[in-house]
């Protein structure tokens, strides 16, 4: 099964007839998120309107943690089986991490203010996820830091792999150590203590942004094969 | 009008919430914008090494040679 995908010229062309639809369905989910987060959602009795904050940071945390672990596991099949599309796959994703998990620690930040009184506090929560934005930032600069990408490639694999074990740190850091990061109320293995009044807007934020996430993973790879393609025949007609 | 005035306060909390909101647009903006900038600018390269090497383009093209 992955084999079929993990041929790079065949990746392309799927990618290529996908990516008009996973476009036209975030702008869709988008709008439709963005409806139910501003408008259609009641403000949360405890906190007032400061809850549409977390339809925003909340999504973006997901992510954030998804695609490290995405990158995480695209090492891995790197490393093992050496495969491109995999390397590929994981560069394409690192800018997209750093990018969510910044949503993540300014939207939090301006929510902390006005709930917990203060912008910032050094508990395992909020610095593990600061840890992981440079984890992301690490990954881009190995990447980069060889005339050979290849050794790039690996020594980012390896980063990704052995940060990895920040990923669970994140999710339960708010179950071991005292924290004012509330704990889950979503992700948790009985129902979800949160009103469906909130976790629908939350709910379609979160498909917005997976789906976005998705899209541009998709431009970037095919963007990376362009490159690769390029360069191979450059190489080839220099022979 | 107080309707929309109200709404923009959002509860005295207009300083927090709307720069969050603000500011998330602004990322996915800017990751939209450098993902869809480097796949026009690596089409454009694939274009002009397409271009330069035709005779070669058939191998080059050959599943897995490409990466």
């Amino acid at each position: 099964m992955f084999h079929r995908f993990a041929n790079p010229a065949r990746f392309s062309r799927i990618a290529t007839r996908i990516l008009p639809w996973s476009a036209a369905a975030t702008i869709a989910m988008f709008i439709i998120g963005i409806y139910y987060a501003l408008f259609a959602s009641p403000a949360d009795f405890q906190q007032g309107e400061t809850v549409r904050i977390m339809y925003v940071h909340v999504p973006s945390a997901w992510i954030s943690m998804a695609c490290y672990t995405f990158i995480a596991v695209m090492s891995a099949i790197a490393l093992i089986w050496k495969h491109p599309l995999a390397d590929i796959a994981a560069r394409s994703a690192a800018p997209l991490g750093v990018g969510f998990t910044l949503i993540v620690l300014i939207t939090g930040s301006l929510w902390g203010k006005p709930t917990w009184g203060t912008w910032w506090v050094w508990d395992a929560r909020l610095t593990s996820v600061l840890v992981l934005f440079f984890l992301y930032l690490g990954h881009i600069a190995l990447t980069n830091a060889f005339d050979n990408p290849q050794r790039g490639a690996r020594a980012a694999a390896v980063l990704a792999l052995v940060g990895f074990v920040n990923i669970p740190i994140i999710k339960f850091s708010v179950d071991w150590w005292n924290t004012l990061h509330q704990p889950a109320s979503v992700t948790r293995l009985d129902a979800p203590a949160i009103d469906p009044a909130i976790l629908t807007p939350l709910l379609l934020m979160a498909l917005a942004f997976t789906l976005y996430f998705f899209t541009m993973l998709l431009i970037r790879m095919r963007a990376d094969l362009n490159g690769a393609r390029a360069r191979a025949l450059r190489l080839s007609a220099a022979e | 009008m107080e309707v929309i005035i109200k709404y923009l306060d959002m509860g005295g909390h207009a300083a927090f919430v709307w720069p969050a909101l603000g500011i998330t647009a602004l990322v996915v903006l800017v990751m939209t914008v450098t993902s869809l900038r480097s796949l026009r600018t690596s089409e454009r390269a694939l274009r002009a090494a397409e271009k330069q090497a035709p005779q070669r383009r058939a191998r080059a093209q050959a599943p897995g040679t490409d990466a």
